[in-house]
């Protein structure tokens, strides 16, 4: 290629003209140069004829030639046809986003939320087109945080990945939230960006703007990895590798920066060969060493009250029925701490997280945080607003904990939590891990002991029992009120899906967790945790994506959803009416950031001041009242049955039984309801 | 770490003790409970927040009605509390605004029980 023709490139803002390749522009067939030179030149005949017509009038009689003639047969053929270099499907010349849609197809990726952007024109170009827009469907987004979040809930609500595409610079910064809350959850979302990589060629203004040197750079902190490919070849390897790599415990999100040119230039041989497509192999997930798990299970086995905590404990299904295994064997309590669904709250071996505080060993599956666990912080203003700090066990407890994300940590971001001593640890996947040690366990176990293991399990019946009485005592409490409890809310809602194969896919802003306490989740699906991060504007997105997971699997998904939460990226209303998803989304309309508003309260009584309400029910800053957002009838406006606002509990069976019906006519609907604070 | 929660339990009853004792004088100083007053201070100052508007409590704070804690109790832990509730001192919340909410407290009617509810049966 000559500088010349660059030159011209640089200036000449026609778009195609800019992506084509080198070897296609200095065809000398394709003459469109010398077409466009004798457009131009014409057109300056043209208009100096004219000028000669007007002091001549004799000669304006006679008929006008066209300025320009219109090209042969040949000459239109090549100029309208594709290069010759280009279009014969499958194999040299294809456009390189081509071979891209067949390396993302060679994984089964089902969707592909995403927002448009110029920077992955070509990709989305061949996804729809040469892809037919399936394996991935294109769905579209209104905010790269709910694309993502959207791969967040998917992939929780039936265990595959999504693949999302994001602007390199403003897309990914608005997507990285989203991405963040998929590290601390340990969920795989794989985000390709579009970057026009290279300064000499790509167009100026915006799409320099939008370019980076290396737009990964921003979620590297929370990403398990991420790539640059410069060719082709590298990018089906990269790809593929992204893919593995999020898909092994401990899961991830992945990022790789997609060159706009590489989508553009046409695919080239390498050594007479097409780029090849990887083969997807699983990695085996990492076990917990061997040695480990049998002081593990003789400290379990040797305990007078043992204790399982669980976190994300629970990767698929078959992880509840380990740990039910375990926990049986051991008569142990469980404590699920909620990020999964780890084991059935209608087990008697349930218990409340107080009960760590007898307990002589307790292992830690999957923990976020392991020293909140067996610490207690209260935010009390002592020692110079730091708090207090306080221990939740006895000093003579042992500690196990299994997670894997040992494996993977990171140094910015502090999602590693507070370092917490344990005397046994394992760097490995708590579910991997669990069969092995269920086989220490058994084969540790005294015959001695069972007896006494056994009269464990019983009292533990007892307790559960009385823990329920406890339960639904608290949950009666204000259960006639308006605004109506959360208790309330929540049971209502549990009594309008319970013969549905339900699916608890997000309950965001805090209902006091009677969702966990009171229903009877049992599989892996009745409930899918929070978002990892606290990362707020996670739950709305997040249904979204799960409920289409589930919408495949024909399940029926129900949603808490908070008002501080949709009003984040409300947007992804319109996704799910436009794509068809039938969710269930009941509002915890509580009016207000509540969190931060208990936060300035205390702050306030700290500083011995009186809190400014100017008003509102909350701190200045805190309320989303004075106006009263009509979230119902944003819904409707984004194609949703909606219904509201809910002031009075005695109404909610019934618009809960229309709503319910709409969803299972196969269309999102939502309640704005009234609720108390917590 | 440190297991102090038996002499912490022994040092609040101790303390709470003296300060029932200690607030006593100064309830005898203020008017007549008024429910509808102790309603508007029990949002106004922000109760709800972690209690509910009719006191029934959840994870963020512990139910305080109906039968509410004697008003001696109630404004001796207002006032001190060094847990998650932070302290109202007289300047934030006056001892009439106490008497007020404590009356709208007890004005908190006694809700079904459980067992009558079929949602939670």
């Amino acid at each position: 290629m000559t500088e010349p023709t660059h030159s011209k490139k640089s200036t000449d803002n026609s778009p195609a003209e800019h992506q084509l390749d080198s070897k296609v522009q200095d065809q000398p067939r394709l003459a469109r140069r010398g077409f466009l030179s004798g457009v131009l030149a014409s057109g300056a005949a043209a208009a100096s004829t004219a000028a000669s017509l007007v002091a001549n009038p004799a000669q304006a009689a006679e008929p006008a030639k066209p300025s320009v003639l219109p090209p042969s047969a040949k000459g239109a053929l090549a100029e309208t046809g594709l290069p010759p270099d280009l279009g014969h499907g499958h194999g040299a010349g294809m456009p390189g986003s081509d071979f891209m849609v067949d390396v993302i197809k060679s994984l089964d990726i089902k969707y592909l939320p995403s927002n448009c952007a110029s920077s992955f024109r070509a990709l989305h170009e061949s996804l729809i087109d040469y892809g037919g827009n399936t394996k991935p469907e294109f769905l579209t987004c209104m905010h790269e945080e709910s694309a993502v979040a959207m791969g967040h809930g998917y992939f929780k609500a039936c265990g595959k990945p999504l693949l999302t595409l994001c602007h390199g610079t403003v897309g990914l910064q608005h997507a990285s939230m989203a991405i963040y809350n998929a590290w601390c959850d340990r969920v795989p979302v794989i985000v390709v960006g579009g970057n026009d990589l290279d300064a000499a060629y790509r167009p100026p203004g915006v799409p320099t703007f939008h370019a980076a040197q290396d737009i990964n750079a921003m979620v590297r902190d929370y990403t398990k990895w991420d790539d640059t490919p410069v060719s082709l070849q590298h990018f089906s390897q990269s790809f593929v590798r992204a893919y593995k790599i999020a898909m092994t415990p401990p899961y991830g999100p992945v990022a790789i920066s997609l060159d706009a040119a590489l989508q553009m230039a046409p695919v080239h041989l390498h050594e007479g060969k097409m780029p090849y497509i990887p083969k997807y192999i699983p990695t085996s997930p990492p076990q917990g060493d061997s040695g480990a798990v049998k002081e593990a299970a003789k400290m379990l086995v040797n305990a007078t009250n043992p204790v399982i905590v669980a976190d994300r404990a629970a990767r698929t299904p078959e992880g509840v029925g380990l740990l039910v295994q375990l926990a049986e064997l051991l008569q142990a309590k469980v404590v699920d701490q909620g990020s999964r669904m780890n084991f059935p709250r209608t087990h008697y071996l349930t218990a409340p997280a107080t009960a760590i505080a007898n307990a002589d060993v307790i292992i830690g599956l999957e923990l976020s945080d392991f020293w909140a666990t067996v610490n207690a912080y209260t935010d009390n203003n002592s020692n110079d607003g730091h708090g207090t700090n306080a221990s939740r066990i006895k000093p003579q407890t042992k500690l196990i904990s299994i997670n894997s994300v040992d494996l993977n940590t990171k140094s910015n971001y502090q999602d590693f939590q507070r370092f917490q001593v344990v005397d046994v640890q394992m760097a490995a996947d708590a579910q991997t891990t669990l069969p092995s040690l269920i086989e220490a366990v058994r084969s540790a176990l005294p015959n001695d002991k069972k007896e006494a293991i056994a009269k464990r399990g019983e009292l533990q019946r007892k307790a559960y029992e009385e823990d329920i009485v406890r339960t639904k005592t608290a949950a009666a409490l204000g259960w006639n009120e308006s605004p109506i409890s959360t208790a309330r809310l929540v049971m209502e809602t549990f009594a309008a899906v319970k013969n549905e194969d339900w699916s608890l896919v997000a309950s965001e802003g805090n209902v006091s967790n009677w969702p966990n306490r009171l229903w009877p989740m049992e599989k892996h699906h009745h409930w899918l945790g929070r978002s990892g991060g606290y990362g707020v504007g996670y739950g709305a997105p997040a249904s979204v994506g799960a409920a289409l997971a589930n919408r495949d699997l024909g399940r029926f998904s129900v949603s808490i959803q908070s008002d501080g939460d949709l009003m984040f990226a409300p947007g992804v209303l319109w996704t799910a009416a436009k794509h068809k998803i039938p969710l269930l989304s009941v509002m915890h309309n509580n009016r207000g950031y509540h969190q931060e508003v208990m936060h300035i309260q205390r702050l306030a009584n700290f500083r011995n001041r009186k809190v400014n309400l100017e008003g509102d029910m909350g701190p200045v800053g805190t309320s989303i009242e004075n106006p009263d957002i009509q979230y119902h009838e944003l819904a409707r406006s984004m194609g949703w049955w909606a219904k509201g606002p809910i002031k009075d509990p005695a109404q909610l069976a019934s618009a809960l039984k229309e709503a319910v019906a709409v969803v299972k006519s196969g269309h999102p609907a939502l309640l704005n309801v009234w609720t108390q604070p917590r | 770490m440190k297991n102090t929660s038996k002499i912490s339990r022994f040092n609040a009853a101790l303390l709470l003790s003296v300060m029932v004792c200690l607030s006593l004088p100064v309830m005898a100083q203020t008017s007549a409970p008024s429910v509808e007053k102790g309603k508007q201070a029990f949002v106004k100052n922000g109760c709800w927040g972690c209690h509910g508007f009719v006191g029934q409590g959840g994870l963020a704070g512990p139910k305080l009605a109906p039968e509410p804690k004697p008003i001696e109790y109630i404004q001796a832990f207002v006032r001190h509390t060094q847990g998650p509730m932070p302290p109202y001192s007289e300047k934030i919340l006056s001892n009439q605004d106490l008497i007020d909410i404590h009356a709208y407290l007890k004005s908190i009617p006694k809700g079904p029980d459980y067992k009558s509810i079929p949602l939670l049966n």
